[in-house]
């Protein structure tokens, strides 16, 4: 039975259903197509998960979508560990995000519309996960970038607004642009886009180099690198992160569940589905790893200093898909994508969290204005609190299997790997510090906001707090499928995975793995002490550091100036070129001028030769015997001779 | 086939002329009648010409619904109509858009009303007889016929610069034709036929081959329009009225390229082999170029005609790729850009016929005002940006996986095209649906059943060739592979036919 399909579909027909009749007929109950399509695809997905622990794994097409001649795709679905795993984050994030959504959309004028685009992002990225070739895989890729797009810009009327969704997209396209010409690599090398066929055969052209603007390059490489570049543009890695912070101008659970748990992470699940191309290539993995731990540390230090609270989880964001990067980097794609399940969980948390204090404070994001409210919301208050431990890696919590799982791995490595595990350490004490920074901020200490906020300061209601409660479960246990052998645990989300992706590489010894794992909580202690320090103990001392090191704190605050550069060497010079140089002179100057030259020229050959044709005709009986004395002296010279 | 009772081909290309010549018939004052006869003349024609997707056999790359009689047999001229996989899917296009045509400007054509209908009937039949003709003079004939009512469309019911921009078209089309009409003189001479199949059997010497070439594509690349001879594009566009802009984007441009499919690649095929460089760097050149302008328009039809220019880049790379996935790409990619474009100079128009105005900085938030044209326009524009799922996609992945195959560096730089298509159509599309809601634009009334219906054909279209391409690529495989046989191998029997054709003189 291909039951399986309803997983996608019923979203699909909860967004026809919605985008059709929303407007004037479902308007206020919009949310009972999409949520119970949704709560449909959760039970199939765990059935699904069910199956494949079973040992159950499936490959089929539906039909085949495009043909022309050698090129064939279908529209077909892989059902393995990996996609198992993926599904049931994404319909788990997705369900708890549309129930909480009841609540936070609640008076929305778009209310219809927010539901329909939660139902069309959420068949996209199923359809995303769920791909058995590479162009499903790039039309879900494109799909969830379009319900991002759709989805930040929901507030169309606000520019900042749609100028972020238009940001999101074009930066996207960026990556993509690597992306498809990696797909088109993929099938001229392998004759075919479909998954099992490709990674059987990655092998075979392992030596195989191909021309590139008079380069020689590794095939494999090449391949493994396009592709990475699209993961670069939807993970929001260094250097195309420009765009996530930004998307922030989103509703918060569209924030929650694709600018943290589902979409971005589409890049690490990419990368860990290819892994068969990437681990043929050292260059390759070796890039990952770095751009991943970097990102991981870059994005931390952002975070260091924000005040606006949904940015600070948007760069925590960045840096946490980083630590999945570096992960992937490494081989050890199995920590990867743990990282990516418990991170859907602790992050969506903290922002249905931040999303449930803006609910408060009337929309008010600026954590200066905060403070306090741990007495008038509890439970996002403690919620909160758990989100924050667990993505500090304290022993026990979801993100301390995860990050310590991938840090150990890194550090077991060598080479690369030792250097990232620097990185990765490094930001983990950032970590905790700007996690405790922003709980401190928010709900210690006096309320800073105005006395009209403060008068309406609420507990947010019960469909959104239980959604809360629930992603805590995720945020404290998610992670004990995981406990390492070292632990008494017995590795069971690796070994579930390892199937797909393999086993790391790398050998370590016990000695070495306690200290890695003690180090990692020694740095999340010291972050939150030092938070503690800093925002309880002794509020003057980060306010002096920023007077202190003004110009570290400037960098930092502005964001390393990455769009103003974006915005210096590419948006202006483009739109220079386009304005001045190809409208205005090779289009105006030019063409036009040769276009309407010609004629005109014509015109005024044609003037002077009308002067011949005047009337009078003593002109021309002058010219007549000036030609007739012509003909005669050319026939004389020529037979004269 | 044949036994389908009429002569299918004849009865598309002469019904909307005979049409025409009925309303002549018709008082000037009953415009009802004369809108109604040219909507049910239209309707009949689509109807009359859907045999030809229900009765296309696609498993020959002969052509089929074939009508030869003879005309002027002293010269040998025939009238000889059929089409191929090639061809048939511009002869439904051309009869569905022209009902579209007849719909959107129901309103928005106030003055010599019958004029526009006969005019626009007239188009009709003259372009569906240039995707059927099978003899060069017949051709020719259409292919000129066609400029006339044209012309007069963009002149008479154009915008405040209609007259240069009418004038403009005709003068860089008609020095184009005239450089083909010299060509096919010189084929003539030497072939001793106007009849193009058999002209398809003869191989021509080399040096004859370039000049021909050369002729030809004066008249395709205007016709196209490839960079450089874009500029009148633009200019026509914006000044025609929406139906006539809706032609010009959605068939008429189209022929430049199916010029090059019918006659430049089968008649010349070492010639284009050989040019292949160069076209595929103009292609390349347009796409960017093309893509760039559009950043600088502040006027919503001339960002929409310059958008053609690299989207047609995108279709002339396919064809030069001389590949199956890129020929069969740049066709579907006419198909495409024919629907998706067509349906962009009608949303503009729908607007334009409450607003009198195409600057952009006149809209804002529009999605506010008319949230269901908003929905359609967000289509359209997804569409033409290349989302996956939809029809511009399709096309497209084939012309760059196409061109990539041919030379890796024209579908690199093909592959940018998407990105800075993104970039202006969504711009497009911020400046004027999203944000705060413009003053002016604040009390537009919503859509009315009968723009609904004309933007909703246009939509299944997008959905239905975006998610099972199939239905129309079936069309064009034997054919494309036919052609391209004819251009990398020749033909098996070519020495034969050089030696019936010069034996027969």
């Amino acid at each position: 039975m291909q039951y399986y399909l309803l997983i996608p579909f019923l979203p699909l027909a909860a967004f026809v259903i919605n985008i059709t009749l929303g407007k004037k007929i479902i308007r206020k109950q919009a949310h009972w197509p999409s949520t119970l399509a949704v709560l449909g695809s959760l039970v199939v997905a765990v059935m699904v998960l069910m199956d494949v622990l079973a040992g159950k794994t499936l490959n089929e097409d539906l039909y085949t979508w495009i043909i022309s001649d050698k090129f064939q795709v279908s529209v077909g679905f892989l059902l393995d560990q990996l996609t198992a795993v993926m599904l049931i984050v994404v319909t788990s994030v997705s369900f708890l995000v549309h129930v909480y959504s009841i609540g936070y959309m609640h008076d929305d004028p778009g209310y219809y519309r927010f539901y329909a685009y939660l139902s069309l992002f959420t068949f996209s990225m199923l359809m995303l996960v769920m791909a058995n070739n590479f162009l499903q895989l790039y039309f879900g890729w494109e799909a969830v970038g379009l319900c991002s797009y759709l989805l930040i810009g929901f507030w169309y009327e606000k520019k900042s607004a749609s100028d972020a969704g238009k940001k999101a997209f074009i930066v996207n396209r960026f990556g993509d642009f690597g992306f498809g010409l990696g797909v088109i690599m993929i099938f001229l090398t392998f004759g075919t886009l479909h998954y099992i066929p490709v990674f059987g055969d990655a092998g075979k052209f392992l030596n195989e180099s191909v021309n590139i603007l008079g380069l020689e390059v590794n095939l494999i490489t090449l391949i493994a690198l396009l592709l990475f570049c699209g993961a670069v543009g939807k993970s929001a890695q260094i250097p195309l992160h420009v765009w996530l912070p930004d998307a922030m101008e989103g509703p918060t659970p569209v924030s929650a569940l694709i600018h943290a748990a589902t979409m971005v992470t589409a890049g690490v699940f990419m990368v860990a589905r290819c892994n068969p191309i990437f681990s043929l290539s050292p260059t390759a993995m070796g890039v990952v790893a770095v751009v991943g731990g970097v990102t991981a540390l870059f994005a931390a230090t952002i975070a260091l200093v924000q005040n606006d609270i949904k940015r600070v989880v948007a760069y925590s964001t960045i840096s946490q898909l980083g630590y999945m990067f570096l992960a992937c980097g490494v081989g050890a794609y199995a920590a990867g994508i743990f990282h990516l399940y418990t991170h859907a969980y602790f992050k969506a948390l903290l922002f249905l969290c931040a999303g449930s204090v803006m609910h408060a404070m009337g929309g008010e994001l600026d954590m200066q204005k905060m403070g306090g409210l741990k007495k008038y919301m509890p439970v996002t208050y403690w919620t909160m609190l758990i989100a924050s431990l667990s993505i500090s890696g304290i022993p026990g919590l979801a993100g301390f299997f995860s990050k310590d799982e991938i840090l150990f791995r890194a550090y077991a490595a060598g080479g690369v790997g030792k250097f990232a595990w620097l990185l990765g350490t490094v930001a983990a004490l950032l970590t905790a510090f700007y996690s405790f920074r922003l709980i401190f901020l928010t709900f210690h200490g006096e309320f800073r906001g105005t006395e009209e906020q403060r008068h309406h300061l609420h507990e947010s209601p019960k469909v959104m707090t239980i959604p809360l409660l629930i992603l805590c479960v995720g945020a404290i246990a998610s992670g004990w499928v995981g406990i390492p052998p070292l632990l008494g645990g017995g590795e069971h989300f690796s070994e579930f995975l390892a199937p797909v992706v393999g086993h790391p590489h790398g050998e370590a010894t016990h000695a070495e793995e306690w200290m890695t794992m003690g180090i990692s909580v020694a740095v999340a202690l010291a972050g939150i002490i030092v938070a503690v320090v800093f925002y309880l103990k002794n509020p003057s001392i980060p306010v002096n550091l920023a007077k202190r090191f003004q110009f570290a704190y400037r960098v930092l605050w502005n964001k390393y100036y990455v769009d103003e550069l974006y915005d210096l060497i590419i948006v202006r010079p483009t739109l220079f070129v386009a304005k001045n140089i190809i409208v205005g002179f090779t289009d105006g100057a030019i063409i036009e001028g040769i276009v309407n030259g010609l004629p005109r020229m014509v015109n005024r050959i044609g003037a002077q030769v009308r002067k011949v044709q005047n009337g009078l005709l003593q002109h021309y009986g002058a010219i007549m015997a000036l030609g007739l004395f012509l003909i005669l002296a050319i026939l004389m010279i020529k037979y004269s001779g | 086939m044949e036994n389908l009772g009429y002569p299918v081909l004849s009865t598309v290309i002469f019904l909307p002329i005979l049409g025409s010549l009925l309303m002549l018939l018709i008082s000037r004052r009953q415009e009802g009648l004369i809108k109604w006869s040219a909507l049910l003349t239209s309707i009949l024609t689509f109807i009359l010409s859907l045999p030809l997707f229900t009765g296309f056999d696609k498993t020959t790359h002969k052509m089929q619904f074939v009508e030869q009689k003879p005309w002027i047999p002293d010269w040998g001229i025939q009238y000889y109509v059929g089409v191929d996989g090639i061809s048939v899917l511009f002869v439904l296009l051309s009869t569905l858009v022209t009902i579209l045509c007849v719909l959107i400007s129901w309103n928005s054509i106030q003055n010599k009303v019958k004029e526009f209908y006969i005019s626009l009937l007239l188009i009709e039949g003259a372009m569906i007889g240039v995707f059927c003709s099978l003899d060069f003079f017949l051709f020719y004939i259409f292919w000129e016929a066609m400029l006339i009512p044209m012309y007069l469309i963009i002149g008479v019911w154009g915008g405040p610069r209609r007259v240069y921009a009418a004038i403009k078209f005709f003068l860089y089309t008609l020095v184009g034709s005239v450089l083909m009409l010299i060509g096919i003189i010189v084929l003539y001479m030497e072939a001793g036929t106007f009849n193009i199949m058999e002209l398809a059997k003869v191989s021509f010497p080399i040096t004859m081959q370039y000049w021909l070439f050369w002729a030809f594509f004066a008249a395709f690349a205007v016709k196209v329009p490839m960079f450089p001879v874009h500029t009148w594009l633009p200019d026509a566009h914006t000044e025609a009225p929406t139906a006539g802009s809706v032609v010009l984007a959605a068939i008429l441009i189209k022929m430049g390229a199916y010029g090059f499919l019918r006659f430049s690649l089968p008649l010349f095929p070492d010639a284009s082999k050989a040019m292949t460089p160069i076209m595929l760097t103009l292609s390349v050149i347009a796409i960017i170029y093309g893509g760039i302008v559009c950043l600088a328009q502040t006027d919503l039809k001339r960002l929409i005609a310059y958008s053609s220019v690299s989207h047609m880049g995108f279709v002339t790379l396919g064809i030069f790729a001389l590949n199956a996935q890129g020929v069969e790409g740049g066709i579907l990619q006419m198909i495409n850009h024919g629907i998706v474009t067509g349906a962009l100079f009608l949303c503009v128009g729908i607007v334009y016929d409450r607003t009198h105005s195409r600057e952009i900085a006149d809209y804002g938030g529009l999605a506010t005002v008319m949230p269901v044209y908003a929905g359609f326009f967000m289509l359209f524009t997804l569409a033409s940006i290349g989302l996956p799922g939809l029809n511009g996609f399709i096309g497209e992945f084939l012309i760059i996986l196409g061109g990539f195959k041919a030379k890796k560096l024209a579908g690199i730089f093909a592959a940018t095209g998407i990105i800075i298509g993104a970039a202006y159509m969504l711009w497009l599309y911020q400046r004027v649906f999203f944000n705060e809601v413009n003053e002016k634009i604040m009390h537009l009334e919503p859509m009315q059943m009968r723009e609904f219906i004309t933007l909703a054909a246009l939509a299944i279209f997008v959905l239905w060739i975006g998610i099972y391409p199939n239905t129309f690529l079936s069309y064009m495989h034997v054919s494309v592979q036919h052609l391209l046989e004819r251009v990398h191998y020749g033909l098996p029997d070519t020495m034969l036919a050089i030696k019936s054709v010069t034996g027969g003189l």
